[in-house]
């Protein structure tokens, strides 16, 4: 029966982890019972993924306990965990890109031929077709995962959780990188594994999915255990004091009348193959401008062409009314534009680098002294008032980007980009992964930065983000622009009739 | 379905399908092309004696290449597969002729040490973290100074065991076939491809050193032994520069101390030329193979027309640059 809350199948309790410089978790505990939901929220940076990293092993406790079905245990490895019926979607993607799905999937537990060195390939494409068509997911299972968008991968990712036949199924953040409809299928999925009497552990800053799909609620704050509720028994705005210790300001939309009538940014007849077709669009001074549209419909190609870090076949791109040659983004940067991509472990940081480094990568001419030295004090100050003005949570400036939590990763990209003073901003999916706090903030920082004249590009899948953000809203559909709206007037089921709108051919399936 | 975004279009699976063929295509097409233009330049090229060269000098590279094949895939590189070899062809060397043991027992002595010194590699990088490069770039001097010592500095004959060279240099083939004289040795090394493509493609170890070239912290997260599986490869690479070790010291009918240095840049440029990634993830033996047969056929027909050695060199390098710019042309075509 749905909800019904079965048995104990884990108890953590009193687990501390200490990483160089932070401590983690202090004596945290949680709890999870077979047949539940159990949400998992906190800010940036509270310890959500290193809980379940430990559940998961992935990392080692320094002390606590973890007992699954009444039994003290150890879990050092991952292989231990997948073993006790414990597996995991990572926050971050971790799938092999040079693999196929399937072999993703079943890697390390490959079917074998009657040698059983021998790997018997035709299984293992037939396993991952029927798991696949179980979740309704439509991946060959043949294709390799480097071909796949980013939702596809985190399907993949999901099916590979699922493929365990776990008894707990952890998901850290699964929806960041889905758009409704795919969150819908995933909601559908986890409704049915706890109905199988899973255990299923779901992380997200979506604070609004959480009454849809969660049984308890335990939030978390700066490493420690804050509570646990029923989830039908509290309140979003509850939560969220919980999370953060102290009340929200929730700005409403606070759209300006006016909007600056210079147009800095006039983009004509922009096409890039099958992902942009023919895509008009223009940018004013001070405006917000929402791309929306469905996860593939084309938006990041439109502005990684606009940022000249891929090739358009044809475009007819105007900066301030003068014909712009954009061939890489170094001529993007030049011409004043700036461009935060989705995916910012692959093109937004240098993982291996530390706070202050990144934050001043993309503008380090700036901080130069003769002789391209760099000037240490200057770039320690403006790295230093960033994360201080973002609440950037780091212990130092000098914390390896690697090992900072998701959310705040993402604020670092934010920075690097507010040091390099451009006028046009590109955002693609700003606020993917970032808390309640941080997102408020960034929703802050985005109408200051318009209101002191930048243009902004929004590209977000999260609609009510893009309703009261923007001041006009294009939707895209495969490649096309379907329509544009204004963002006063603008409601959830026009943008979704415009972004589901595809050409007639397609309209058959 | 509902999912209507996650959709796979046929357009992006006919080129998915395409992309790995075409580089070994093009490596092989190469092949034909350098075959044909030095076979134009020089009577002589085409010759069964000079084809039989190629063919001998290709069985030794070709086979290191295979071993650092698997290396390059993992994400790792193995500079000491020269000197290991050297190393090998010594302590066959010593087994048979200094301590007077039948041939096979000096043989299996050889491949014992390039899988030792293969096992030690991997131990290195996998357990104490050291960085391939260094660790093999270490154990390439350490395999170097052993030959040598081991060696007493000489090249050591074999000359009470004729048989050890006449099984390398004697031609099944051409006891079947009278006049196709193809020594016994190119005949190892196309086992051992067919060997190394099938552990490759079909074997969990394969599959493993795709996983770890390409993305090493999700194959450990998803629960592979990575650090074994990483030791295993190492060993691989060992047991193929013990193999080629064997078949050089029976080919000059002597181990040569002082040879061997250089030979791991040839294998490399091979993998690479084959469209093996330098960067993990990517390659096939098939692509490799050919890659060994392109670097031969061009310093073969090179000395042929009378190119001074030096130049050789020069022309090989420029052929690595430029199958790797290929090699990345193609891929950000693909993207
Ligand atoms: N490998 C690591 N080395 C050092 N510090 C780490 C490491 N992993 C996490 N941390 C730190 O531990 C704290 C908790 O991080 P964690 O990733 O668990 O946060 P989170 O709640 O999952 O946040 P988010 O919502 O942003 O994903 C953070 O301060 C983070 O910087
Ligand atoms: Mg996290």
């Amino acid at each position: 029966m749905p909800g019904a809350v079965g048995d104990l199948l884990v108890e953590m309790d009193g687990i501390s982890k200490d990483f160089p410089g932070v401590h983690a978790l202090k004596e945290c505990r949680f709890d999870l019972h077979r047949g539940e939901v159990h949400a998992l929220v906190g800010e940036n940076g509270a310890g959500k993924s290193t809980l379940m990293k430990i559940l998961a092993g992935v990392y080692r406790r320094d002390a606590g306990r973890i007992r699954l079905n009444g039994v003290d245990v150890e879990i050092p490895t991952p292989r231990a965990a997948q073993l006790l019926g414990v597996s995991i979607i990572h926050q971050e993607l971790s799938l092999m890109p040079n693999l196929t799905a399937a072999q993703n999937i079943f890697i390390g537990r490959e079917p074998r031929r009657r040698l059983p060195f021998l790997l018997d390939e035709h299984a293992l494409n037939e396993n991952a077709r029927r798991l696949f068509e179980g979740l309704h997911i439509k991946i060959e299972p043949e294709t390799k995962v480097a071909k796949l968008a980013v939702a596809q991968q985190q399907m993949v990712e999901i099916a590979k959780a699922l493929s365990h036949r776990a008894e707990v199924v952890i998901m850290d953040e699964p929806t960041a990188a889905l758009t409704e409809t795919e969150i819908d299928e995933l909601f559908r999925i986890i409704r049915k594994l706890r109905d199988d009497g899973v255990g299923v552990v779901h992380i997200s800053h979506r604070l609004e999915e959480l009454k849809r799909i969660s049984d308890r609620v335990t939030v978390m704050r700066d490493g420690q255990y804050v509570a646990t509720v029923d989830t039908k028994d509290a309140t979003i705005d509850q939560i969220i004091r919980m999370m953060v210790g102290r009340t929200i300001y929730e700005a409403a939309p606070e759209i300006p009348e006016v909007v600056d009538p210079n147009v800095v940014l006039e983009v004509q007849g922009l096409s890039r193959g099958r992902a942009v077709r023919n895509v008009s669009f223009s940018l004013r001074r001070g405006e917000i401008l929402g791309f929306a549209g469905l996860v593939g419909a084309g938006r990041t190609e439109v502005a990684r062409a606009v940022f000249g870090a891929d090739r358009p076949d044809t475009a007819d791109i105007r900066v301030h009314g003068k014909a712009a040659r954009i061939n890489s983004p170094g001529d993007a940067v030049r011409q004043g534009i700036g461009y935060l991509s989705e995916d910012r472990k692959r093109y937004g940081l240098a993982l291996g680098m530390d706070v202050e480094a990144n934050i001043v990568l993309a503008t380090l001419r700036k901080f130069l002294r003769s002789f391209g030295r760099v000037d240490v004090r200057r770039t320690h100050a403006a790295a230093q008032q960033l994360v201080e003005r973002l609440a950037i949570k780091t212990p130092s400036l000098r914390q390896k980007v690697r090992n900072l939590s998701g959310g705040t990763q993402q604020k670092v990209v934010v920075a690097k980009w507010l040091t390099a003073n451009t006028e046009i901003l590109i955002f693609d999916e700003p606020t993917r992964g970032i808390d309640v706090g941080a997102k408020s903030e960034i929703y802050h920082l985005l109408n200051e930065l318009a209101h002191q004249g930048k243009a902004i590009i929004m590209i977000s899948s999260e609609l009510p983000e893009i309703l009261r953000m923007s001041h006009r809203i294009v939707v895209m559909c495969e490649g096309r622009i379907t329509g544009e709206l204004s963002g006063r007037d603008a409601t959830q089921e026009q943008i979704m009739t415009y972004a589901t709108m595809r050409p007639p051919v397609a309209k058959a399936s | 379905m509902r999912i209507g975004s996650i959709e796979l279009t046929p357009a992006r699976r006919t080129t998915l399908m395409r992309s790995d063929a075409v580089q070994r295509l093009l490596a092989f097409a190469a092949l034909i092309v350098i075959v044909v233009i030095f076979s134009l330049l020089s009577p002589n090229f085409l010759q069964f004696d000079n084809v039989v060269g190629i063919l001998l000098a290709t069985a030794v590279n070709g086979i290191l290449a295979l071993g650092v094949t698997f290396v390059i895939i993992s994400g790792s590189i193995d500079l000491s597969i020269g000197t290991v070899m050297t190393l090998s062809s010594v302590m066959t060397a010593v087994f048979i002729t200094e301590w007077h043991m039948p041939v096979p027992v000096g043989i299996l002595a050889g491949v014992a040490t390039g899988a030792l010194a293969g096992l030690v590699n991997g131990t290195l990088v996998a357990k104490l973290k050291i960085p391939s490069f260094i660790a093999t770039l270490g154990m390439l001097n350490v395999a170097k100074g052993l030959a040598l010592v081991v060696s007493g500095l000489k090249p050591i004959y074999f000359n009470d065991t004729p048989e050890f060279n006449r099984a390398a240099m004697g031609s099944v083939v051409g006891g079947v076939i009278p006049g196709l004289d193809i020594p016994n040795l190119v005949l190892v090394l196309f086992g051992c491809a067919l060997v190394a493509g099938l552990i490759l493609t079909t074997t969990v170890l394969g599959r493993f050193t795709f996983a770890m070239g390409s993305n090493e912290e999700a194959a450990r997260l998803s629960g592979v032994n990575v650090d074994a599986w990483k030791m295993a490869v190492f060993a691989l690479a060992g047991v193929f520069s013990g193999i080629a070790g064997v078949l050089i010291g029976a080919r000059l009918n002597s181990a040569q101390p002082s040879l061997g240095q250089g030979y791991e840049l040839d294998a490399i440029a091979a993998a690479v030329i084959g469209g093996t990634s330098l960067s993990g993830g990517e390659g096939s033996i098939l692509g490799t193979v050919i890659g060994a047969f392109i670097i031969s056929t061009l310093t073969n027909g090179l000395r042929i027309l009378s190119v001074p050695q030096e130049w050789q060199t020069v022309v090989t390098g420029g052929i690595v640059i430029i199958a790797v710019y290929l090699d990345i042309v193609r891929r950000r075509q693909q993207q």
